[in-house]
């Protein structure tokens, strides 16, 4: 009798597939990709017990432990239990493993647990989002990234968050070294100037950095009490057209975010295309068919956005392409 | 005079206090720090005594008080000129011994050194001392290699417990206050907890993990040593050093016109840094110390040298603010010891 498995249900029970025949692989998500360390030895364990002794570290900072049997699904989400616990990933059914893979794992970079340019707890809020939005079978891609360096590549998902923070300047602790106007424009924009012996922001310029605030020897320059986020949208990879995302919000707050993706969700439900291979089709090009105009009027329901927050009222994304 | 108190008792003296000061003390500025979710502790005004830090050293001295950052001498229009006013409340600061040992080497600059500085003079004659003692050796503080453990010209001396405060206090307007708080108490006879007089001793610190020792044999020939050349490749100039540094006292000028008018303006004076870009530029644009590890050199050689030659004792109180502030882990205590051992 031949392997009889339901590919289907298996993907989205989180295995992949592979090119060996009744062998996959078993995928584990790591919201933000920060972990107990205890983590590490459970997945040895599948790995060793199960798998072929090698695990993948994903691109979206899970682990793919490689060589699994089909036949041996139900004892590895057995194994998986715990893990998921650790990580308190929404699940329907104990020991039944993940209940969806088309929303991926959110990623993150280090953020401001050790970074020094990080604007806020990228790992918090990239699990604050997974407890949001997963599970899910639409395919969404989240990161999360501590400042414009954007080294978790934020702008190559649909939803990419970078960390901002508003200057805060107290004049009267201002030295006049100009730490932060060499810092800025070596590192940064150049969005300082000095007049009078002090500094001067350019609004429309500062990106939110953060860089004045690190290089300010007196604390003249301080992190707003409120964190800040730029939300880029629908940077993706792909056969199609690769595209870096734009920016559809700056100086805008978590629950803005998180409300926008979830009202993306319901966007999407109402026009994804019925031929969408795999029920997999990105947000972009959904976006791309509707129209902008459209995206906005259904992602905007009911978000109450800060006074302060800059909206791009439309946005032409660019990218390669390869399908014209 | 020494007195143990309850804690709301403690608070009820910090309260009579505020009424005659304006009072500054080490607190935590919360998500101000150099980093995100990063705290910073530095002076400004408590609204309690519960909420001064008391068991860390301050990031940043207490010298922001008697030496303004940034302080306006005066505002000029075409043929006037308008002082601005000093201080109107008396003021009262509480450091520790360390700092306590730093307000004598301000004095020494802005009141003893040829003459006197009007603007600094008005500040520090209005200004009040409290220690805060030290039950324990901060990480990188240095005080007792500088003998600057130990203090008893304070005007007064709290320590805040869990339960309890102690007190004590030299006689005048601080004492004052606790005097009538104490007679209040003993007049109210449901009132279990009475001031009790003790003696009171402050805490100090006998031994620290830091320890410096002074070069003795500095000289012109220091000036070439090759351990300048090291700290000149390591050092960003950034003057987190001098500004965090309770005894550094150079400022620069500021003339400011209005842009709305440019026949007002002002003119300030704000603290200056020996490590920070154009510290010794002069017209033309000629510099005495370009390099940083010129600089460097000029300010451990100031501070353990060339002070000491012209006032009899050092410049460092042995603080470590320095050692804690600098974002390239240069050690001024491990600099000072390496020059101490090419000695040997």
């Amino acid at each position: 009798m031949g392997l009889d498995v339901n590919t289907k249900k298996l993907k989205k029970n989180a295995y992949r597939v592979s090119k060996e025949r009744g062998i996959g692989a078993s995928r584990i998500r790591v919201p933000g990709g920060y972990l107990d360390a205890r983590v590490l030895g459970m997945v040895q364990e599948i790995a060793e017990e199960y798998g072929n002794g090698f695990v993948h570290l994903t691109t979206r900072q899970g682990f793919e432990i490689e060589g699994i049997h089909f036949e041996d699904m139900d004892a590895i989400n057995e194994k998986l239990q715990p893990i998921i616990e650790i990580l308190e990933i929404n699940q329907e059914d104990k020991n039944s493993g993940y209940p969806a893979s088309g929303t991926r794992n959110i990623s993150a970079c280090i953020g401001n647990n050790v970074c020094p340019f990080a604007n806020y707890n990228t790992a918090n809020l990239a699990k604050k989002i997974e407890k949001e939005i997963f599970p899910n079978d639409l395919h969404f891609k989240v990161a999360c990234t501590g400042c414009s360096n954007d080294c978790a590549k934020a702008r190559m998902h649909d939803f990419g968050i970078i960390g901002m923070t508003m200057p805060q300047y107290d004049p009267n602790r201002c030295v006049n070294c100009q730490a932060c106007v060499k810092g800025c424009k070596s590192l940064s924009v150049g969005a300082l100037r000095v007049e009078n012996y002090k500094i001067v922001r350019d609004e429309e310029k500062c990106i939110g950095c953060g860089v004045c605030v690190t290089k300010c020897p007196t604390r003249a320059l301080t992190r707003s009490k409120k964190k800040y986020y730029k939300l880029a949208i629908m940077g993706r990879t792909g056969k199609k057209n690769p595209r870096l995302g734009e920016d559809f919000l700056i100086w805008t707050d978590e629950e803005s975010i998180i409300k926008i993706i979830l009202n993306t969700y319901e966007f999407v439900k109402e026009h994804i295309s019925p031929n969408a291979p795999g029920g997999k089709e990105h947000i972009g090009y959904i976006i791309d068919r509707v129209g902008f105009e459209e995206f906005k009027k259904w992602v905007l329901k009911d978000v109450n956005l800060l006074p302060e927050t800059k909206i791009k009222e439309c946005i032409y994304w660019n990218g390669i392409h390869f399908d014209r | 005079m020494g007195y143990q108190v309850t804690c709301e008792q403690a608070e009820a003296v910090f309260s009579s206090w505020k009424e005659q000061y304006d009072i500054f003390a080490p607190i935590r500025m919360e998500g101000e720090g150099c980093f995100s979710d990063t705290d910073v502790i530095r002076y400004g005004q408590p609204d309690r005594l519960s909420d001064i830090v008391w068991d860390k050293k301050s990031d940043y001295s207490f010298k922001e008080v008697l030496l303004k950052i940034h302080e306006v001498l005066f505002y000029f229009t075409e043929d006037q000129t308008t002082v601005p006013k000093g201080p109107e409340k008396e003021i009262l600061i509480f450091l520790k011994s360390c700092d306590l040992h730093a307000v004598k080497r301000l004095d020494q600059i802005y009141l003893k050194n040829g003459f006197e500085d009007f603007y600094y003079k008005r500040v520090r004659e209005k200004a009040k001392f409290i220690l805060m003692g030290c039950e324990t050796t901060c990480d990188s503080g240095f005080c007792v290699s500088m003998g600057t453990n130990y203090s008893d010209n304070y005007d007064g001396y709290v320590k805040l417990e869990a339960d309890h405060a102690l007190f004590d206090l030299k006689e005048g307007g601080l004492l004052e206050s606790l005097e009538v708080l104490v007679s209040e108490a003993e007049r109210d006879l449901n009132n279990a907890a009475k001031p009790k007089q003790i003696t009171v001793t402050p805490d100090y610190v006998k031994e620290n993990k830091e320890k410096v020792t002074l070069p003795k044999n500095l000289s012109n020939e220091s000036f070439t040593k090759e351990i300048w050349k090291e700290y000149g490749s390591r050092c960003i100039g950034c003057g987190r050093c001098n500004f965090a540094c309770p005894t550094c006292t150079c400022f620069t000028m500021q003339d400011i016109y209005y842009k709305e008018n440019a026949k007002a303006g002002e003119r300030r004076r704000v603290w200056a840094s020996c490590q920070v870009d154009g510290y010794t530029t002069m017209a033309g644009g000629h510099e005495f110390r370009k390099d940083q590890g010129d600089r460097m050199r000029f300010k451990v050689m100031h501070k353990i040298y060339d002070y000491e030659k012209r006032f009899g004792y050092p410049m460092c109180v042995g603080c470590g603010r320095c050692d804690d502030i600098c974002p390239e882990y240069i050690s001024y205590s491990n600099c000072v010891n390496r020059l101490a051992k090419e000695e040997e």
